[in-house]
């Protein structure tokens, strides 16, 4: 049963690169690139992870993130979070925001592949 | 019978005698010599007996045949003051000498802080308690010049002669005191002649007295038992004495003794040493004791054998004549104007140093504004105004004389000028032993006492009806019953002399104690009373300048301590040479101790280089010049306290502004902050790519050809993005900095627009319309022609990337307003929000970049570089699409050819 993993990410290459890597794992790959819109998109497809930027066109990935967590629907939801930032700052933010994983880019792709395995399968069994 | 002509001729050789003795003693004080005399108990005893004036002279023996013996309460105030108060004038006599005082007035304002004012007001109540009493003397002289003018009996036919005398002897008196008071100015204001002078009259007086009266008991009674006889049959013995009266009188005499100004001037001004008190302790009480020895035969055979209606005032006079002894009544004649002359010469002299000092100079100071650095002309100010007081003083009691018309009794007036001056009492007496007496308290007394004293014995003195109304005395001033000057407070029977007294000095006194208790001394105030009340501690040994080698040595030791040894040896070497002596040790003269003071001033400070010669060579306590100089030190310490308070409120000021610097600081750490974010993300992001597709590249089996090329040239574009944003942040960056460097060259704007809009076609793939008249690009360009081109080429490719309209056209306008040459880039897309059009100069800041090619840092470039330039780069409203202006200055463009 293929998992069904939301992109939200506003750079086209990146989304080209991670849309590749989930799909050949046999995950259904979703992709979306404004971050306004981005909990609707989320609510209305029920992805099991979300994998979401920081900075976003329109609202950041924190925002979305704390939004998410505060309603009961997705409050479990695997959200893996990416960042081009890097500070420190940005981790302490997003673990008190109730990331499930946190990763700075660049990545590499094994890393990715591992993380999202895990945040669906391991996460999954938990819940 | 000796006519008047005769008398006035005997009186100049008198003053001329006198004048000489002065003469003789001033110069051979000058020279040094005849010291032993000059500075005698002998000649200080005899300078008290000014206290003996005519009035003592001729007014005793009137006095005692009006109110019995009651005339000794005259002499037994002062005797009581030498003989049991001489620790109260030993205290007035040090505090005098260690502090310079120059007279009364000096000694209460000196205590009570330097008060000008209330020297002032002592100056003035002396002036006017004196001036009856100087009116007295004139009138006894001028009296007894008439009397024996008419052969015994007063009111003769030469009164009008007697009375011309009078004007002719007051000028006299005024020359002579001038003549000797104000020759020199000492600084100490003694005057060795006119002491000597005083001490020849106390002489002449007393003999011509002790010669009357011998005259009297011997050649007219018979003998001493005869004389005793006559008095016990007289009426004089069975006198009743009233009890208040004497204490009252007593008091006021002793009260008088001490604060008579004239008495201050030769028992504390002109004091020698400190021990000639205590043979004046039992000398002067004799010497008043021999000038009353025979005022009660006198008086006694005067009655008995002269007239009726005789003025016993001058029986001394009138008996000798009576029985034809000219001229035993010539030695009484020159015993009185002795007593007279020597009283006023003094008092005019003391009351002249007081107007001087006090009134006239503070004044003439005052209207000079600084003219007291110029001390020769000051000195000349001084000796004009103690001349011109001088004159004032004697014309005002030669007024007052015209004025009461000689009237009343010379006890009378002796007496009103007694309890005036008794006034000063209070203030005196609790100045030197009361510490918190303040000047406030002793301005309250001498006022309260003053206006008392005039409202209740001077304006009395002229008669009901004169100064005074009738009705003022019997129903009271206004009408107030207990305002009645002779019955204060409805307190009635008491005698009018007694009752003034008593109200004056207790009002006086009480004010004075009350207003001292509620206020607080001024700081040099308290700094004087101590000095005062502790004078003995303060003081050690009078010893004044004088001072032995042995203190020369301890000063070398002191000056060594403060200026070196070298400086201190050169200096006492001067010294020594000055003074025509060998070695190192000079006599520790005035003048010496004066330029030590001031060398030592130089290391330490005026105050402190004379305390610490003080404290070697002792005698001269801290004077009030001395706190006045520690005053002035004060102020510059308060001065330096204000210069450190202006440093501290620098010192907040330079706090302040490194907070705000701090807060700047923080700022820009924030922004850098920021703006490393910024960079971390535009460099990670390409990365990003660029290392998911080369891992993909690197670790997937059969990828197909067409996803290779497509990753690889992802890769490719990548890299490029990264290249050009390192590129535009090292620009930036110099940019920033102003490290960059003009290249100035001279081009046509036509061509710059072709360059740019070339390169931008060929860089980016997405085509756009331009629309250009290339008749107004013909400008002539005197500027950094490539990096002018650069903001174009940023401008025009924004354009390509950002223009969201189906078919992009690009307007380039270019116009010429004032000289300055304009260049519109607009398009037509849709424009840019307004809330964004702040924003989008600075860096990082992609308005609408949606396709993730640019860093944002495009447009901060272009403001950087037009900057640099001398114009700028903004964006331009109101044109529809998004359009940007660049404005270059006028003295980039050159005339076109």
């Amino acid at each position: 049963m293929g998992k069904h993993v939301l992109l939200v990410e506003d750079e086209m290459n990146i989304v080209e690169a991670i849309r590749f890597l989930l799909s050949r794992e046999g995950w259904q790959v979703d992709t979306h690139s404004d971050g306004t819109s981005a909990l609707d998109v989320i609510r209305a497809r029920k992805p099991d992870l979300v994998v979401l930027d920081v900075m976003l066109p329109g609202k950041s990935g924190f925002d979305i993130l704390e939004e998410l967590r505060g309603s009961d629907e997705t409050a479990d939801l695997p959200v893996l979070m990416l960042t081009a930032r890097g500070q420190s700052r940005d981790r302490e933010m997003a673990e008190k925001a109730g990331v499930s994983r946190f990763m700075t880019k660049p990545f590499s792709n094994t890393e990715v592949l591992t993380a999202v395995r895990d945040l669906l399968y391991v996460h999954g069994q938990r819940t | 019978m000796a006519s008047l002509n005769v008398l006035v001729a005997v009186s100049l050789a008198y003053v001329a005698l006198l004048f000489g003795v002065a003469f003789l003693a001033e110069r051979a004080g000058m020279r040094g010599r005849a010291g032993w005399l000059l500075r005698s108990p002998l000649v200080y005893t005899l300078s008290l007996s000014i206290y003996c004036t005519a009035w003592t002279f001729y007014g005793a023996v009137g006095y005692a045949a009006r109110s019995g013996l009651e005339y000794v309460t005259i002499y037994l105030g002062p005797s009581l003051v030498m003989v049991g108060w001489w620790w109260v004038l030993r205290r007035l006599v040090r505090i005098g000498r260690s502090h310079k005082v120059t007279s009364i007035a000096d000694l209460i304002s000196s205590r009570y802080g330097k008060s000008n004012g209330l020297a002032i007001v002592v100056t003035l109540m002396a002036v006017i308690g004196v001036t009856p009493y100087i009116a007295l003397q004139l009138q006894s002289v001028t009296a007894s010049l008439s009397i024996f003018a008419a052969g015994g009996l007063a009111g003769s036919s030469d009164d009008g002669a007697a009375q011309a005398a009078g004007f002719w002897i007051a000028v006299g008196l005024a020359l002579f005191t001038v003549l000797f008071g104000t020759r020199n100015l000492n600084v100490n204001e003694r005057q060795h002649g006119v002491v000597i002078a005083v001490a020849v009259e106390a002489v002449v007086k007393l003999i011509a007295l002790l010669a009357v009266g011998a005259f009297v008991v011997w050649g007219i009674a018979g003998g001493v038992a005869e004389t005793l006889a006559r008095i016990d049959a007289s009426d004089l013995g069975i006198w009743e004495m009233d009890g208040s009266r004497w204490a009252g009188l007593t008091f006021v005499s002793a009260a008088a003794f001490l604060c008579l100004p004239r008495m201050f001037q030769v028992m504390v001004v002109e004091n020698d040493d400190e021990r000639h008190l205590q043979i004046a302790s039992w000398a002067f009480p004799l010497y008043l004791m021999l000038m009353s020895l025979f005022v009660v035969p006198i008086a006694v055979i005067g009655l008995d054998l002269l007239p009726a209606g005789s003025n016993p005032d001058f029986f001394v006079l009138s008996l000798p004549l009576s029985q034809g002894q000219d001229g035993l009544a010539m030695l009484s004649f020159l015993g009185g104007f002795s007593s007279a002359t020597s009283m006023v010469i003094v008092a005019t002299l003391a009351l002249s140093t007081m107007v001087s000092n006090h009134v006239v100079m503070p004044v003439f100071l005052h209207l000079q504004q600084g003219g007291a650095t110029q001390s020769g002309d000051v000195r000349h100010v001084v000796i004009m105004a103690r001349r011109l007081s001088i004159l004032t003083i004697i014309a005002l009691g030669y007024i007052y004389y015209q004025i009461s018309g000689g009237s009343s009794a010379l006890a009378a007036i002796g007496l009103i000028s007694f309890a005036g001056v008794a006034q000063f009492l209070p203030a005196m007496l609790g100045g030197i032993f009361w510490r918190g007496a303040t000047g406030v308290g002793a301005l309250v007394g001498l006022g309260i006492g003053f206006a008392v004293w005039v409202f209740t014995m001077l304006l009395p003195s002229f008669g009901p009806g004169a100064a005074l109304s009738v009705s003022t005395f019997e129903t009271g001033l206004w009408g107030i019953g207990w305002l009645r000057p002779q019955a204060l407070f409805g307190i009635e029977g008491l005698d009018p002399t007694v009752h003034a007294v008593f109200w004056s000095l207790l009002l006086n006194a009480a004010g004075f104690v009350l207003v001292s208790l509620v206020t607080f001394p001024q700081p040099l105030e308290r700094l004087q009373g101590a000095q005062f009340v502790n004078v003995f501690e303060h003081s050690g040994q009078t010893r004044g300048w004088q001072a032995s080698v042995a203190e020369s040595e301890d000063l070398m030791i002191m000056t060594q301590r403060i200026l070196g040894a070298r400086e201190a040896q050169r200096l006492f070497q001067m010294a020594a040479e000055a003074q025509g002596r060998a070695g190192y040790l000079p006599e520790p003269t005035a003048v010496f101790l004066q330029q030590l003071e001031r060398e030592l001033a130089g290391s330490v400070g005026g105050a402190t280089a004379h305390a610490m010669i003080s404290q070697i060579v002792g005698g001269a306590a801290v004077s009030v010049q001395d706190l006045l100089a520690v005053a002035d030190e004060s102020a510059q310490m308060l001065e330096y306290s204000n210069q450190l308070e202006a440093k501290s409120r620098e010192l907040s000021r330079t706090a302040a502004q490194l907070r705000e610097a701090n807060n700047k600081l923080m700022m820009l750490s924030d922004q850098k902050d920021a703006f490393l974010s910024q960079i971390s993300h535009e460099l990670r992001t390409p990365m990003t790519s660029i290392r998911a597709f080369s891992e993909i590249l690197r670790d997937t089996d059969g990828l197909g050809p067409m996803e290779k090329s497509k990753y690889a040239n992802i890769i490719h574009v990548e890299a490029i993005r990264l290249t050009r944003l390192l590129d535009d942040l090292l620009d930036l960056s110099v940019l920033e900095n102003g490290q960059v460097t003009l290249n100035q060259q001279t081009g046509r704007l036509v061509d710059l627009l072709d360059h740019a809009v070339a390169t931008a076609e060929v860089s980016e793939a997405r085509p756009i319309t331009f629309r250009r008249r290339r008749l107004e690009e013909t400008v002539m360009l005197h500027t950094d022609l490539d990096r002018l081109s650069q903001v174009f080429i940023n401008l025009i490719t924004n354009a390509q990337k950002y223009c969201g309209s189906d078919a992009p056209e690009l307007r380039i306008e270019v116009s010429r307003p004032e000289g300055a040459v304009l260049v519109d880039f607009i398009d037509n897309g849709s424009g840019i929000p307004p809330e964004s059009r702040d924003v989008m100069f600075e860096k990082f800041n992609r308005i609408g970049a949606e396709d993730g090619s640019g860093a944002g840092l495009g447009l901060a470039i272009c403001r950087e570089i037009m900057a640099r330039l001398g114009g700028d780069v903004r964006y331009l409203e109101g044109t529809g699409g998004t359009a940007f202006r660049v404005t270059l200055p006028q003295s980039q463009a050159v005339a076109a050819q």
